[in-house]
């Protein structure tokens, strides 16, 4: 079967920061802040983090895992409001073969003590989408169930 | 044969109604026979085959015939499927918005 499986999915987390607006939009702004927090501390090596944040501008982040697989985010900035907003346009990619792409918002309200983020991720998975070792087991699973389901 | 995007579609039409999440909750204490479904949901016994159909071509629940009862139970890889698939990037996020935390707080801590 030929047919591409798109799923998709939004979700959305909210945190609280006690901390200023300006210093949460700096750690989205900052590459050296950005890079901490967002591509290290996965228990993968952060081969290459580059970023340009400006409207139109890039991000880049290339991280090889344990298991060898190398994971992938291209990120263009959509909407930059200084202090308040950032959206950004992201495809994920293992091994050179993309997965999936999203639309993430991070908002950010000052709320007396500290700062309320929302964040909110719009996805598209495409086939393959599990990543060719990850949940390859469960999927497959589930597909032989089925298949013995509908021969009984 | 399913696609995967038919799989996960179907397993959260099934759930998106909230007869049949009482009827997956009830199932999850233990297997009922169909006919015994019915009457705590204040339905027609029509009313449940139809639900179950639905929740059996998601995987979720099985049903089958012992004798003269049929009887239906749940089938956990249905649900784990669906789990599994909302939380991956979920949780990816959560871990990173974690660590900005941490961030956030060692540089508040500095000043």
């Amino acid at each position: 079967m030929s047919e591409t499986a798109v799923v998709h999915s939004t979700f959305v987390i909210e945190r609280n920061f006690p901390v200023p607006p300006e210093r949460v939009f700096a750690a989205l702004s900052d590459p050296a802040k950005k890079r901490r927090w967002f591509a290290e501390g996965e228990g993968s090596t952060t081969e290459s983090f580059e970023m340009d944040f400006r409207v139109g501008g890039t991000e880049r982040t290339v991280r090889r895992a344990k298991n060898g697989l190398a994971f992938t985010n291209d990120t263009v900035f959509r909407d930059i409001v200084s202090g308040t907003r950032v959206v950004i346009a992201y495809n994920m990619s293992v091994n050179d073969r993309r997965i999936s792409s999203s639309l993430i918002t991070y908002e950010l309200f000052a709320n007396g003590k500290g700062t309320d983020l929302i964040f909110t991720e719009q996805a598209a998975f495409f086939e393959g989408a599990d990543g060719p070792k990850i949940r390859e087991e469960g999927w497959s699973k589930l597909l032989d169930w089925l298949g013995n389901y509908l021969a009984n | 044969m399913l696609t995967q995007r038919a799989a996960v579609d179907r397993v959260f039409h099934a759930l998106g109604d909230p007869t049949r999440r009482a009827i997956v909750e009830k199932l999850s204490e233990g297997p009922v026979s169909v006919s015994s479904l019915a009457q705590p949901l204040d339905i027609t016994l029509a009313a449940v085959v139809q639900h179950l159909q639905i929740l059996e071509a998601s995987g979720l629940v099985q049903t089958e015939k012992v004798g003269r009862v049929r009887t239906c139970h749940i089938e956990p890889k249905g649900l784990s499927v669906a789990e599994r698939w909302i939380n991956e990037r979920r949780t990816l996020w959560e871990r990173r918005l974690d660590r900005l935390g941490k961030l956030l707080a060692e540089d508040a801590d500095e000043k």
